[in-house]
């Protein structure tokens, strides 16, 4: 034993050195690294572009930018953090980590195609970069034809050529991870032993693969009619332009469900552990995650509303979009239930899943006023939406995708963050995002309409909060990218299981060693076996070596 | 309303208003409800069931079925009720009721253009009686835009190529935003104007003032003949071309066993894309007059066939 601790343990990080063995590896750790690379410098690239439009936003006049600027920055932002930040953040960076170590398997089913989706995913988002620097797009994230295809003098053609190619990498992780939990699981993984993680990427997974096709067909037919006069959207040419909202949404409404979902999944193992029990309702939970992806298919319409789409279809889609508050409540009460009688700590993980709860409930709740009709006419298109949607996409999945960075940050880098600093920015964070967006439903409420550059005086107050809660939100965002690169140094040693967490993950060193096991594991218990007996389920043949 | 030197809560200016805010309010109400009963439960748990110390091991609960069905079935049952609530008021603002006051609108990028029955035109205004049902057929001429009066929870996209229509009756009169809230480019918030609700009296006042060039039927009769319409399109069916007498509303059969109601995206379609939909008994001859008259010109137009409507009868030749 003496030899063994003289040298240092072999794990994933250091078993090779140098640009080559992490750009050319198929090591579903390191490819996780070279996503959260990628996602950070969106993140922050997308996040710049907010803090300008929420500088101009100060004053009621367009004075700090030009409309056309203003308006490519909105556009820029969206893109960015919707395409290059939100959809892969989770799935490429936590998913790709740990849903190998979960089921107990040594990587991903298809490891040179997770290389290759990162390679595409870094292509299209630099596409689209380039595309912002040679002058940016004013579309909206949302493309409407015919002012897309037609009528707007940016580079909308560039833009669209990233998001397609960036799609390709979510259908291939898609795939790589449904493959991966059916045919990888170890032997006693049985399905309703997967942690809820993993269901709730495996129905992600799902609309990945069913969705993204969409909406990259949906572009290309923008791109042809803008290049070549297809006539598709244009009615001038004889297109029909509600036909490209239709599409859109087909794709793009998912797509918001493919930006929860994991974070749900991430919710549920940090409740568990901070909870120290089981997830309560546990099939309740999984089975709401696919609910909600099937749901997501069939309730596009809800965002045609006032378009001139039919009566009889928007109340369809109305009552379909009201469905899709089950499944939702379903999660938001079980986790809550999980709290019942359990032995609760502070540490910044569960800080942001209790932050995330009562965000996703606020979320979750004011989606019901926008699929509700009569509501909606006066809400459609006001900041009303965007409060909403940001509830969801920032004040859920961001928290939940730090939450989850903090939480297996250990296991990760084999150091620990510290813990204070870490708790300040989880509160900073969740204080600075309701100041930031809170005061939207009033200003949606009043009537303020989305993407205006210059706005009536009355509304001003509104917007000066929201801009000064914005500054706050983004000392947290700053917090954690500088303690977290300090800690991969300074960091104390983390240990194997320093939460004294269940699951496969925590049954490894930290960092893992690069096959992750090294035997196949044996899996006789549930996920959440808290309050269990320990059974060494992984290592049937006694400790590993050198931990 | 509380004030706080800016306001917190739009004017009720319309009679859709205050029905709207009911159904807010209710909703508001319940996301109060279950947001704060989260959070009690989430302090009070996270409070009473601390970690006390760290090798504490809480004992597993499986979960409990009764629970599960419970708080599945409330929130069904309160969406239900909400969708309900939300797909009547909804249906009332579809409909527009038969004696609303027809006012038609073309924007653009960048302005909203209205034309009123009488032959007034305004520019990023719009004039209009309180307690008189409104209805607004609508048109773009590039890309879509959305015709938005907060005071009075309406709004309706604005689209090329055909048109839609929205209705509301003020009911107190005053000067209201109108915004254009669907993204339409550059100077999007620039397009922006005001509804001026006015007493029926003081809106006769207005319309009798100002030098209006005649009706729009009447402006609509001169492109009808100056177009050369008139010369197919006899009174009677003895024309090479139907006769529009009383057309709109009235079920047209089409040339391969079809039929439609004549509406007004009939009109405008059958003015524009001539071989789209040609009547039974009819041979394809019509020119299309796509380029020839603007949206304007188009709703003057179908003015004068509405016009002809009323005056069953009454010659189209003077």
């Amino acid at each position: 034993m003496n030899a063994v601790i003289a040298a240092p343990r072999r794990h994933y990080l250091n078993v090779n050195y140098g640009l080559k063995s992490w750009l050319l590896t198929t090591d579903h750790k390191r490819i996780a690294w070279l996503y959260l690379i990628g996602v950070t410098f969106f993140f922050f690239i997308g996040g710049f572009f907010a803090t300008l439009i929420r500088l101009e936003l100060l004053t009621p006049q367009g004075d700090l930018v030009q409309a056309e600027t203003y308006n490519k920055l909105f556009t820029m932002h969206g893109v960015t953090m919707i395409f290059f930040f939100l959809i892969p953040s989770i799935p490429a960076v936590l998913g790709n980590f740990l849903i190998p170590i979960m089921i107990g398997a040594r990587d991903l089913a298809f490891p040179r195609l997770n290389l290759a989706s990162w390679y595409i995913y870094m292509l299209g988002g630099l596409f689209t970069l380039a595309a912002a620097a040679a002058g940016g797009v004013d579309t909206g994230w949302t493309f409407y034809t015919p002012y897309s295809s037609i009528y707007s003098n940016t580079h909308v053609a560039l833009t669209v050529v990233g998001i397609f190619v960036t799609g390709f990498s979510s259908i291939l992780t898609g795939l790589n991870f449904i493959v991966t939990v059916h045919t990888m699981r170890a032997p006693g993984m049985t399905w309703f032993r997967l942690p809820l993680f993993v269901w709730a990427h495996y129905a992600t997974s799902i609309i990945f693969i069913l969705g993204t096709p969409v909406i990259a067909i949906t572009l290309t037919l923008v791109a042809l009619e803008r290049l070549f006069h297809l006539g598709i959207f244009n009615p001038e040419l004889g297109g029909d332009p509600l036909l490209f909202q239709h599409l859109f949404w087909f794709y793009s409404h998912p797509a918001v469900y493919i930006m929860i979902l994991p974070g749900m999944g991430v919710i549920s193992e940090l409740i568990a552990c901070f909870s120290r029990k089981r997830v309560f309702g546990y099939s309740f939970v999984a089975f709401s995650s696919l609910g909600i992806a099937v749901l997501s298919f069939l309730v596009w319409g809800h965002h045609m509303f006032v378009s001139g789409q039919s009566v009889y279809a928007s109340m369809i889609f109305s009552l379909l979009s009201m469905l899709v508050a089950i499944p939702s409540a379903i999660k938001v009460f079980n986790w809550t239930a999980t709290l019942y009688k359990g032995s609760i700590s502070f540490d910044a993980p569960m800080l942001y899943s209790l932050g995330f709860i009562g965000l996703f409930t606020i979320g979750g709740l004011t989606g019901v006023f926008l699929a509700s009709l009569g509501v909606d006419v006066h809400v459609h298109d006001t900041y009303f939406v965007i409060a909403h949607f940001h509830y969801i996409m920032v004040g859920s999945a961001v928290m939940a995708y730090l939450g989850g960075i903090h939480f297996w940050w250990p296991k990760m880098t084999g150091r620990k963050y510290p813990e204070p600093l870490a708790r300040l920015a989880a509160i900073i964070i969740f204080l600075g995002f309701n100041l930031t967006f809170f005061p939207q439903f009033v200003l949606g409420y009043l009537g303020m309409p989305r993407r205006y550059h210059v706005y009536p005086p009355e509304f001003q107050v509104l917007n000066v909060m929201s801009s000064a809660g914005a500054s706050i939100l983004a000392v947290g965002y700053l917090l954690p990218l500088i303690y977290l690169i300090w800690s991969l140094r300074y960091g104390a040693v983390a240990g194997m299981n320093p939460w004294k967490a269940k699951g496969l993950e925590w049954e490894i060193p930290s960092p893992p060693p690069t096959d992750n096991f090294e035997t196949t594991p044996l899996v006789t218990q549930e996920a959440y076996a808290y309050g269990v007996a320990d059974a060494q389920a992984v290592y049937p043949s006694g400790e590993p070596a050198n931990v | 309303m509380p004030t706080l030197g800016f306001p917190l809560f739009p004017d009720q200016a319309s009679t859709m208003a205050g029905r709207v805010d009911q159904l807010y309010f209710f909703l508001l109400g319940l996301s109060v409800f279950f947001a704060g009963l989260i959070c009690i439960l989430i302090i009070v748990f996270a409070v009473k069931y601390r970690r006390r110390s760290d090798d504490e091991q809480p004992q597993p609960i499986p979960g409990n079925l009764g629970l599960e069905i419970f708080w599945t079935l409330v929130p069904l049952g309160l969406t239900l009720v909400v969708f309900v609530w939300g797909a009547r008021l909804f249906f009332v603002t579809y409909y527009p009721p038969n004696d609303a006051l027809e006012i038609n609108v073309v924007a653009k990028q960048w302005m909203w253009k209205a034309q009123h029955p009488e032959g007034h035109s305004e520019i990023n205004e719009l004039h209009i009686p309180s307690g008189k049902p409104v209805k607004l057929v609508m048109t773009s001429q590039d890309v879509i835009h959305d015709f938005f009066v907060p005071a009075f929870r309406v709004k309706k996209d604005v689209l090329p190529g055909r048109y839609t229509t929205l209705w509301f009756e003020a009911s107190k009169p005053g000067s209201y935003h109108l915004f254009c809230s669907q993204y339409c480019g550059t100077q999007h918030s620039g397009m922006v104007g005001r509804i001026v609700v006015m007493e029926p009296t003081a809106f006769q006042a207005w319309l009798s003032g100002g030098a209006a060039g005649g009706s729009m039927a009447s402006a609509g009769e001169k492109l009808f003949r100056s177009l050369g319409c008139v010369s197919c399109h006899l009174p009677n069916d003895a024309g090479r071309a139907p006769s529009l007498v009383g057309l709109l509303g009235k079920t047209v059969a089409l040339q391969g066993g079809r039929s439609i109601v004549a509406d007004e995206n009939y009109v405008r379609e059958s003015i524009l894309e001539p071989n789209a939909k040609v009547v039974a008994g009819y041979q394809p001859i019509m020119p299309t007059f796509k380029g020839l008259v603007s949206e304007e010109g188009v709703m003057q137009i179908l003015a004068y066939v509405k016009s002809l409507k009323r005056e069953e009868g009454a010659q189209v030749k003077k």
